[in-house]
């Protein structure tokens, strides 16, 4: 196993009180595991990819432990999480077009930012430019600002900086957005090679995307409203989910070869609900239409098969 | 990059021909007569006195010709470099009366300028982010600036030269000294230099802090700095980059700052009655002195517009985005 985190709880602080945007998250991913992150905006994707390698000012650790490779990450210390950073969890961040500072040539922000982690820029370089060719980027671009860049480039540069020091963990969080669809794909395949390759162990892609994750993902996990919903293989969530939240989930995505002219695509009616003083239970049940009495307590999130867990009292072996 | 600044050139060339005809016309506009104003200070004179002198000043300061001989004349000598005769100097040349206002002015504004900038960047820069540092030099620097600057002038002087006897309370030197390369009148130079020096260095000091310490939190919550946070680079290498780009709009404000510093710091002057350019200002505005105010003015568009052509050099340097734009890409 990778990376083990269990009853992960990472609050927002607002003057109105706590946002409890994750709330308690236990998954772990396996070795060479690319593990798709899926759920709607607001429900705490994000949140968690961030917190595995840098929680913002205004992210709160209340809860949870995380362990890489046996050794329990401090993520609720600033300083002590550096030294992990970089060499064993890495990011490819949601502003990739904007992650290179602007008024420095990126080889020598490259340099710098390598220098300053203790790692000699020199030794590392044959190995940039044969990674710089394998993304298709000219060597030339390390002389070059990042104003003199394409969108797609600059993406492809920032993935290959993130995985320079051949992290155990790489989050990819929301890389895939901004871009059109042709693009979309040849970044989802460069995520495939870097982790045949071994550039990374394992992964973490976070997306709303679904369709990305089919491509690129041996697993899913589907969150709601800062909790766990599901997770199991790829294939499991696309063909046969358990949970009612990615049934409707995968429903709602167009499928090839029907007409949707005559026939509406099913959404999923209502909106999340607020995470400050979220209600008590199954987050999901007032939008659901197998929600039952028991539903007012909190189903627990419980394996149901191999690789496969759910949180839903609906679902046969949650104890229902 | 020739295309480039030859377009830059070419513009400032045109601006400084416009702004020199505004400047020309401005002090024609004026009511009043400045020859009139000088025989006044003449005392008593018979009438055929009063005409022949008043003929005489007139023919002297060209003013008898019509206004469009007078406007070639006014660039054919400034092209010669002839500011014409100041009517405030008793027909002094113009260059001259600036070239002996110019030093006190420079000698007073370029320290205080440079000093206050990069006092107030590097505290600024050190003050965000950094709590009770950023407590401290906050409120000092807000109080700073939103002194009026005349008050604080005459505080300090009050204060430091009338009450305590510190310092000289105006002038640019003792009443009792004759300019001399002297070690005596060296120090009586620097004694009075220092009141209007510390009120300008202040003054500037909590601008620049303020200014800076904004923009390094602005930069410190920008994307790169996110990024590199994120991969665990240390502070100093975050904030060195904050820094470096939170430097750019300074720099735009101290080419600014360094423009105008030719016109003096006429309150200052005033408050201090330091004889630069900016009392020289003062006293040409008050006698109608038509030479000696197209003169200044003329040294302070050119003083302008040359240091803006060295922040467009300057920003070619330190800014590779509009490197970008000279050839022609899309920034």
């Amino acid at each position: 196993m990778s990376l083990q985190v269990s009853d992960l709880r990472v609050y927002y602080r607002s003057l109105a009180g706590d946002v409890q945007a994750l709330d308690g998250a236990t998954f772990s991913i396996a070795d060479k595991e690319i593990m798709g992150l899926a759920g709607e905006s607001g429900c705490g994707k994000s949140t968690l990819g961030n917190s595995l390698i840098r929680l913002d000012g205004r992210m709160k650790y209340v809860a949870g432990s995380v362990t890489l490779d046996g050794n329990k990450l401090p993520i609720w210390d600033q300083k002590g999480m550096n030294e992990f950073r970089f060499r064993d969890v890495s990011v490819i961040p949601q502003y990739a077009m904007s992650a290179m500072n602007p008024t420095r040539k990126i080889g020598k922000m490259t340099g710098e930012l390598l220098e300053s982690r203790g790692e000699s820029y020199q030794d590392i370089k044959p190995e940039l430019l044969r990674r710089l060719d394998l993304v298709g980027l000219s060597q030339d671009v390390l002389n070059r600002y990042p104003i003199e860049l394409s969108g797609g480039m600059k993406q492809r540069m920032v993935m290959v900086i993130s995985t320079l020091l051949n992290p155990s963990l790489l989050i990819a969080d929301e890389i895939t957005s901004a871009l059109d669809v042709s693009t979309q794909r040849a970044v989802a395949e460069t995520l495939v090679s870097f982790r045949d390759h071994g550039f990374v162990k394992s992964m973490m892609v976070i997306t709303h995307d679904l369709s990305i994750l089919y491509q690129t993902a041996d697993s899913i996990l589907v969150m709601y409203a800062g909790k766990l919903a599901e997770k199991a293989p790829t294939a499991t969530i696309i063909d046969k989910p358990r949970h009612p939240y990615t049934k409707m989930l995968i429903s709602s995505l167009p499928e090839v070869g029907i007409r949707y002219a005559n026939k509406k695509l099913a959404g999923i009616p209502g909106s999340p609900p607020a995470l400050l003083n979220p209600p008590a239970g199954c987050r999901f049940r007032a939008r659901c239409p197998l929600a039952f009495e028991k539903c007012v307590e909190e189903p627990p999130f419980v394996q149901i098969a191999p690789d496969h867990s759910v949180a839903c009292w609906k679902v046969p072996g949650s104890n229902a | 990059m020739r295309k480039y600044f030859g377009r830059k050139l070419f513009t400032y060339t045109l601006t400084f021909f416009i702004a020199a005809t505004i400047d020309w016309l401005i002090p024609r506009f004026m009511p009043g007569d400045p020859v009139a104003g000088l025989m006044a200070r003449q005392g008593a004179l018979s009438p055929e006195g009063a005409a022949a002198l008043s003929k005489y000043y007139n023919e002297l300061f060209g003013l008898n010709r019509p206004l469009w001989e007078q406007f070639f004349g006014f660039w054919t000598a400034l092209i010669q470099g002839d500011l014409g005769r100041s009517v405030f100097g008793h027909g002094r040349p113009v260059a001259e009366t600036i070239m002996s206002a110019l030093p006190y002015t420079l000698a007073l504004l370029i320290p205080a300028i440079l000093l206050s900038w990069w006092a107030g960047n590097t505290f600024g820069a050190m003050a965000a982010r950094r709590k009770w540092l950023d407590s401290a030099v906050l409120p000092v620097g807000y109080i700073l600036t939103a002194t009026p600057y005349m008050w604080l002038g005459l505080v300090l002087a009050f204060v430091l030269a009338f009450l305590l006897r510190i310092f000289p309370l105006s002038g640019g030197y003792g009443f009792n000294l004759e300019p001399s390369l002297t070690w005596a009148f060296f120090v009586d130079l620097v004694a009075h230099w220092i009141l209007p020096f510390l009120s300008l260095f202040l003054v500037g000091f909590g601008g620049w802090a303020i200014g800076m310490r904004n923009m390094i939190i602005y930069e410190l919550e920008s994307d790169y700095s996110r990024y590199l946070e994120a991969l665990g680079a240390p502070q100093s290498l975050v904030r060195k980059y904050a820094f470096r780009n939170a430097m750019l709009p300074q720099v735009t404000g101290l080419a600014l700052q360094l423009g105008v510093i030719v016109a003096g710091s006429l309150v200052t002057e005033i408050v201090f009655s330091y004889p630069g350019i900016g009392l020289l200002l003062f006293n040409a505005i008050k006698s109608e002195d038509y030479f000696l105010l197209q003169g200044i003015f003329i040294f302070v568009i050119a003083g302008v517009l040359i240091a803006n052509f060295l922040v467009d050099i300057a920003y070619v340097i330190v800014d590779p985005r509009t490197r970008v734009g000279m050839r022609g890409g899309t920034a």
